[in-house]
This record gives C-alpha cells, structure tokens and sequence, in this order.
C-alpha cells in the first residue's frame, strides 16, 4: 500500500510510529508542552505521548495559543516526527513556520484525510519529502489499509 | 497561491533588516497556508502574544528585536503574566518570572505600547468602521469586529506581531465584506424586557451564542435600547469563550446591522433560534460547576478587564463597606491610574478589593493554592476558563451578588426572573 500526502510544510524524509488521534485536539490545554503528553482528560488519547510520532489529526480545535504550544514542543525536542492533517489548520502550523524561521529542526506537515490516516494507525510510517508514505520494513504486522 | 508585491518580496529578502524579513515571511507562509491571495495593509494591531506560554515565545521576541524589528502601526499589548503595575503578587517561579519579563519586554522594545490590557478598545484603541486591522485575544477580536466594525480575523501568537512589524495582513476571511454577513439568527424576544436589559444576562445569552453559533456568525434581534458597551464587551467575551466566534452582530444596535434583512444580506437565515426561558436556565446552570456548595474563597471580576463605568457600579454596590473575602477586580493601568490620583484606589483597597493590574487571574498563578476552592464571578469568560486554568470551581453570579457574597463570606443570592 502506497499513499501520498500533500506537503503542507516541507521538510526532510522522516519516519515514525503512527499516532492516529480519534478525536479532534486543541493543542493548548490539550498537550503538555514540556513533555508532549496529551493532558485533555477528556480526549480519548489522554495520556499518550506525541514526541518523535507521525501524529495523525482528524482535526484541531483552533486555540490561537496553539502555534505557542507547538513551538515549544518543537524547542524542547518533544514535537512529533511529522503531521498528518486532514484540513490545514493555520494557527497550529505557524508554530512550525516560526520554528524554522529560528533555524530549529522543524518537522514536516502534510494533508490526509482523516478516512486515510485512520489505516496507519499504530504502524511505523516513512514519509519522503514530497509526501511519499509508506510502512516501513521494519513493521512486522500485514498490511491493514 | 499568494501574490506579494515588489516593496513585500524586497522587505522578504532582507531590505529593511532581518526581523521586518522574517516578519513578512511568516505573514506570507500563514496567507499561503490560509488560501490568501494577497496581503493587505492594517491600519493597527493588537498583540496576544506577549503573554508567556514557555522559553521559545521570549526567544522569538528577541530574536526580532535583535533584527531591528519595530512596528509599523499603532500596536496595543493584550496582558501580560506579570504586573509592572505593582498591586496583587505573581507566584511564577524564578526562571518562567524572568522569561516573561524579557519577554514583555522585547515587545515593548518593538514599539508596541505598554497597555497591558485585554479591553484596548477602553483603553484608547479604537479603530474606524471598516479599516482592516490584526487584533489577537479573542474578546478583543470580537468586539473590534461586532461593535466597532472594523475588521480583523482572529490573529494568534507569533502572527500578531509579525502583522504588527509589516504592516500587513493575509486577505481572507472576515477582512471580506461578503464574509461578514449573519447565517444565523438568534431572536430574544420571547424573554422579558427586564431580563433583557440587565448586565448579568449578558454572559448567558454569549454562551448560548459561542455554543449555537461555533464559528458561523450569527444576527441577535430584540436587543435594541437594552445594550450598553459593557454589556456587549461581555456578550462577545463569553461567546469567544464559549465557542470560536469573531464577529456577531445585535440588530439596531452594532454598526453592520441598522436591522436584521441588512446584517443577513437580505438572504434567509440557514437557521433561526427563538430563546427560551429554557435555554436560558440551561446556560445560566452551565456557567457555575461548583454544585450546592455554599463556600466561596474569592470573588473575581473584570475578565475583559474592567471600564472606569464597571469600578463606579462596583465602588456604589460596596457602599463604604468592608468585604471579608478578597474581591480581586481585574483591570488595566489605563483604570487604575485616575483612581490612583483621585485617592479612590486607596479607598476599595482598603475595604478588601485587590486590584490585579496589566494581567488577570486566569493567565497567570495568583489566587492562592487551596484544596477545593471555590471562585464566584460575573464574568463568563471566567466561569468558563478558571476551572482549568486555576483549579477553582466557579459559581457565575450578577456583580451585586459578587459583592455582598464577598461582604458576607458565603453565597448571596438575589431574586431574579430567569425569563
């Protein structure tokens, strides 16, 4: 199975395990930015960790504080691999803009559906720089899409 | 796929410094990002961004400053997490307490102005019907829209102050005329004129409007000769809070709607809601989560921060009295000052009110860490924040009920008609 994502924010080919939310997030008050945890008590993934994951995001419910958060994820070493968005959401992907405006190592974002990234869920993700996706080698389950 | 202009791409590339560059930059990849076509000049900005959320945001700041960025158009600063001021005491730690004084510092060195408010537009800061502008805090957003008329989308940290710096908006969204136009209708007029014409109905019927309405704008009739500024101010504020609102308009009363036909674009409304007593007791039930409990710790008022008119009301309903609760009365320095000369600041201290200056108690730590602590407020902005923000359960009460609750040291409840 082969998908390609459009770039939203370009950035170098990245992998990582797939992290495919179940429900919208607001990234402030909804991800610690010290730690990339998901701290909304009353998100179905409360509790799981975004660093270092391709984060899926069916969708964002749009704090302006959201690019705030993510930028500090980014400067802490905690932000996801890449982002997964099924609509760009402007606020939250500034923090990525600005990120890379202060030469910070900034992760890629791309659009998928929420339909398409509800199949990567919980499997380990290449993404090329063109938005290329597929699972990596390493992925011992078959293939779910 | 957005189109800069020679002067925009020069000022890009490096021609008047670093921070204008990386300014427009970020201006242009959110227009791109947002399906802009063009940026459009502002004619003034308000900054959120100012307030610290961690290290990154302070080093941002600088690193514009560094570059030589300053503001092209008038800039008012949205509170900060600290109170040059002086007054009520900041619990931040040593190292968040200096990063967000370098921080509110940087932004002043920009050229924004000190206001340190949430409610510029009492501030001073009023922009014209129908000028474009880049206003962030979500209040102040909806109030500069709804009742002011000039035009603004909902501008977030780090977008506020690169706007600010290239005198520059992306075009889309509320900047267009055609967006503005109401789909929903809300119609009051089957509650009682009473109801209608009193402050604490204002941050239900915002509620009920940011719940309704989400992001889609929405027209309220039977308001007319019943609004004032500050009961508007706390219509929008709730509604910001309630739901993602940045522009509503009142039927006869604000600037785009001389009646209901014009503010729909003489089209129907998608939807049209009739209130209910119902409605209004649902919402009014939502605003308090602190169940039958009788205890209150504090009172908060003021969130947006309080008009001189709102410390008038206060001072008359405190009728010389002493509080035995703190009354913590949320305000910004362009209050304070006048009743710091006319000896009245001296006065409501005296009797128990602490005045939080150029920041407010839900935005940074204040209120003292208590096990089950319980806020009383008029405010519906902070009924809907202090939970998360500040760990107090919150009761919403009118401001008459908020003072003799603080004067007597437990719930004071008045008879109202709900209808």
């Amino acid at each position: 199975m082969e998908l390609t994502a459009e770039p939203l924010i370009p950035g170098a080919p990245t992998s990582g395990l797939c992290l495919a939310l179940t429900a919208p997030i607001s990234f402030w008050g909804g991800v610690d930015p010290r730690s990339g945890t998901i701290i909304d008590a009353r998100h179905p993934e409360c509790g799981r960790n975004i660093a270092g994951t391709v984060l899926a995001l069916p969708g964002t419910i749009g704090s302006s504080s959201a690019s705030a958060v993510l930028l500090e994820l980014v400067h802490a070493g905690k932000a996801p691999a890449a982002l997964l968005m099924d609509e760009p959401d402007a606020i939250l992907l500034l923090g990525l803009i600005v990120a890379r405006e202060m030469g910070w190592p900034t992760p890629p974002a791309f659009r998928l559906s929420a339909e398409e990234q509800k199949a990567l869920s919980g499997r380990r993700i290449m993404l090329s720089a063109t938005g290329r996706l597929a699972f990596a080698a390493a992925d011992g389950e078959t293939s779910g899409g | 796929m957005v189109e800069l202009s020679a002067d925009e791409r020069a000022v890009a590339a490096g021609e008047r410094g670093e921070g204008a560059a990386m300014a427009l930059r970020i201006v242009a990849e959110a227009a791109r990002l947002m399906g802009a076509p063009r940026l459009i000049p502002i004619a003034s900005a308000h900054i959120d961004g100012a307030l610290y959320h961690g290290d990154s945001g302070t080093l941002f700041a600088e690193r514009l400053v560094e570059g030589g960025a300053r503001v092209a158009v008038r800039a008012s600063l949205n509170v900060g997490a600290l109170t040059p001021a002086g007054c009520a005491a900041v619990r931040l730690p040593p190292h968040e307490h200096e990063m967000a004084r370098r921080m509110m510092r940087a932004y002043e060195a920009m050229g924004c102005e000190p206001s340190w408010t949430c409610a510029p537009y009492q501030a001073g800061h009023r922009p014209v019907a129908g000028t474009d502008v880049a206003w962030g805090e979500s209040n102040a957003v909806v109030f500069c829209n709804s009742v002011l008329g000039a035009r603004t989308n909902r501008y977030g940290d780090f977008l506020d102050i690169a706007c600010a710096i290239s005198g520059r908006a992306p075009d889309y969204g509320l900047h267009r005329r055609q967006n503005r136009l109401a789909s929903l209708l809300i119609d009051t007029t089957g509650l009682s004129p009473e109801l209608r014409r009193s402050d604490v109905f204002y941050p239900v019927l915002g509620t009920i409007l940011g719940r309704r309405a989400g992001s889609a704008i929405a027209v309220i009739d039977g308001l007319r000769d019943c609004t004032t500024e500050d009961r508007l101010k706390a219509l929008g504020a709730a509604a910001a809070s309630a739901g993602g609102v940045g522009l509503f308009h009142v039927a006869g009363v604000t600037p785009e709607a001389p009646d209901v036909a014009t503010a729909l674009g003489g089209e129907p409304p998608r939807e049209r809601i009739m209130l209910t007593p119902g409605d209004v007791a649902a919402a009014l039930a939502g605003l308090s989560t602190a169940g039958g409990t009788g205890r209150i710790d504090a009172v908060a008022i003021g969130s947006p921060h309080l008009s001189p008119a709102e410390v008038d009301e206060l001072e008359r309903l405190l009728a010389g009295r002493r509080l035995r609760l703190p009354l913590y009365a949320n305000t910004g320095r362009h209050v304070l000052a006048p009743l710091e000369r006319s000896g009245r600041r001296k006065a409501l201290e005296q009797a128990g009110i602490v005045f939080v200056v150029d920041t407010c108690v839900v935005v940074t730590p204040i209120l003292p860490e208590l096990d089950g602590a319980v806020l009383m407020t008029n405010s519906g902005k902070f009924a809907h924040y202090a939970p998360g923000n500040t760990g107090y359960a919150v009761i919403y009460g009118s401001l008459s009920e908020c003072v003799e609750s603080a004067v007597a040291g437990r719930l004071v409840r008045e008879p109202r008609q709900w209808s």
